[in-house]
């Protein structure tokens, strides 16, 4: 036998343009990532199957305590609520709760996952402008904090109470102008025009109910943290209002979401990890205005957070495999994975970053890359900097621990299977791949539709 | 194909085409390739050469080896830049 043979590359060539930096060519994107949290891709993928989410609980934890640090150091009453439509995995959101995050939901199913991951009633957070009479009752009956979006549901719920003869603990949500457009004022009632303070008296005026808290989301994925201290203001002015009023101390102001992630948004030159806020300069913003809002030591508010995908996405990674390489009519690599936009759902947002899962030499291309869709809008990212890539080479996409697992379709292919990585370096499978059968097991053919002659 | 003749190479990769003033970057295995077809050796040959040498297979090396030669016609390198069999 002849002597041990080299480590084969594709060759690749590519034009070097003087004097341009490649906007897209930072050398940490293409670093390897072999491992997370001590697991090596190569072994998951072989274990588990590829395509592969794998979240990192380790990640997720020191996310949450991180976030947590920021705001208890500078404010005294601090909760957390877990935002479900983020990530409902079932072991996500008890690592959010054995972290001490109550659930904040946004319709009956979502509200039924928290009362038997054994959340209790009373720290359920229930939001959303479409909760049935039937799901009201049940959120009464378990003295949940039901935040009332519009009139009818006012209405709906001072009915239901005079029937029940129990008090509902219900807030508003506030839609404002917080110097960030486009507002999100479809949801809840207006400060500005006067309908919040209209809905506050409602409530106030009528004993059926008690008006325990006041609620705002301005947005998803901020990158203004002024926005929110204004959002704060605005609410503590309220807050006041009420109490000057009828005498009443508001329990708590929810901040709802919406702090950015550090994925970097299509389209932006910064990458997320440098035009991201981080959590305290959000937490400085937000307390700072309550603080100074007027209220009396022991008057303040508990202060709530519904933060999602700020906690989450970063725990989240995405392994897949190369299916092939081809050459686009303009000369431009593209390269074919095994996972499409149907369970990348964030893709069409991000420009996620992907780092190969193995060694490489220096050398790179440009390449566009895309899932494994018979569809033209099936495309992961539209240009990145990567070394060479073969067929069954590995891949790992950072930052999809938000919205992905929740907004994924089943489409064409079936989805794949979720591991969770615990504190020791343990991997356990939280969502099994699904099969034929988890697909077809609702399905009902009509009798005379079951046979037929080719 | 014949690649043009003016090509400067050096030992780290970099490509420079003298008639258009262009630049490349390539990886060794490109510039083994790049060398060896300025040597005037034909396709077969290269292929020897580098499934002898490299941890790969005829067909595998074959796919990469014509898109590889596909792009030098693409950056212009090709001497008259036709596109010649092998
Ligand atoms: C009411 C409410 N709270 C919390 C969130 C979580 O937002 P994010 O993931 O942007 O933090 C959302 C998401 O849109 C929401 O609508």
């Amino acid at each position: 036998m002849s002597a041990k043979k080299l480590q084969y590359e594709r060759p690749v060539i590519q034009k070097l343009n003087v004097g341009l930096m490649n906007k897209f060519g930072t050398r940490t994107e293409y670093t390897p990532l072999t491992h997370i949290d001590g697991n090596s891709v190569k072994d998951l993928l072989g274990k588990f199957g590829s395509p592969l989410f794998v979240i990192s609980e380790r990640t997720l934890r020191r996310t949450f305590r991180e976030a947590n640090r920021s705001f208890k150091t500078r404010y005294p009453k601090v909760q957390f609520a877990w935002s479900y439509k983020t990530n409902y995995m079932n072991a996500v959101c008890n690592a959010f709760h054995q972290e001490g995050s109550w659930a904040e939901v946004v319709s009956g199913f979502e509200y039924q996952k928290a009362l038997n991951n054994g959340v209790p009633g009373n720290k359920i957070i229930f939001n959303g402008p479409d909760k049935t009479e039937a799901e009201l009752k049940v959120a009464i009956a378990n003295n949940s904090m039901i935040h009332i979006d519009h009139l009818d549901e006012l209405y709906l719920i001072k009915e239901i109470a005079v029937e029940s003869n129990k008090k509902p603990r219900v807030a508003i949500r506030v839609n404002m102008d917080t110097g960030v457009y486009p507002m999100w004022d479809r949801f809840g009632f207006n400060y500005e025009n006067g309908q919040a303070w209209d809905a506050i008296n409602k409530i106030m005026l009528n004993d059926k109910m008690e008006l325990v808290g006041l609620h705002s989301h301005i947005g998803t994925f901020m990158l203004t943290p002024s926005a929110y201290g204004m959002a704060a203001s605005k609410l503590s002015h309220l807050a006041l209002e009420i109490k000057k009023k009828y005498k009443k101390n508001i329990q708590y102001i929810d901040m709802g979401g919406g702090f950015a992630s550090k994925n970097t948004l299509k389209g932006s030159y910064l990458q997320g990890i440098d035009a991201s806020p981080t959590f305290d300069q959000f937490a400085e913003s937000i307390c700072t205005a309550i603080l100074n809002a007027g209220f009396t030591e022991t008057d303040l508010p508990l202060l709530i957070l519904e933060t999602g995908r700020a906690l989450i996405d970063e725990s989240g990674y995405l392994l897949g495999t190369v299916v092939s390489n081809k050459r686009l009519s303009d000369g431009r690599r593209a390269t074919i994975l095994d996972f499409g936009v149907n369970i990348l759902f964030t893709s069409f947002w991000y420009d996620h970053k992907i780092s190969p899962a193995q060694e490489f030499s220096q050398y790179t291309e440009d390449a566009v890359l895309y899932g494994p869709l018979c569809m033209n809008i099936d495309v992961i990212r539209e240009n990145i900097t990567l070394p060479p890539l073969k067929r069954d080479d590995h891949v790992v996409v950072h930052s999809v621990g938000a919205y992905n697992m929740t907004q994924w379709m089943q489409f064409i292919a079936l989805r794949p299977a979720i591991v969770m990585i615990d504190m020791e370096g343990n991997s356990h499978i939280i969502r099994k791949r699904e099969t034929l059968d988890s697909i077809e097991k609702d399905e009902i053919v009509p009798k005379y539709l079951k046979d037929f002659k080719l | 194909m014949k690649l043009k003749k003016n090509l400067a190479l050096s030992d780290s990769g970099f490509v420079f085409d003298p008639s258009t003033g262009d630049s490349f970057s390539t990886n060794p295995i490109g510039l083994e390739i790049i060398r060896m077809l300025k040597e005037g050796k034909n396709a077969n040959d290269i292929k020897n050469h580098v499934t002898k040498t490299y941890m790969t297979d005829d067909a595998s090396f074959e796919k990469d080896y014509y898109d590889f030669v596909n792009m030098l016609t693409k950056h212009n390198l090709v001497e008259g830049g036709e596109k010649e069999k092998n």
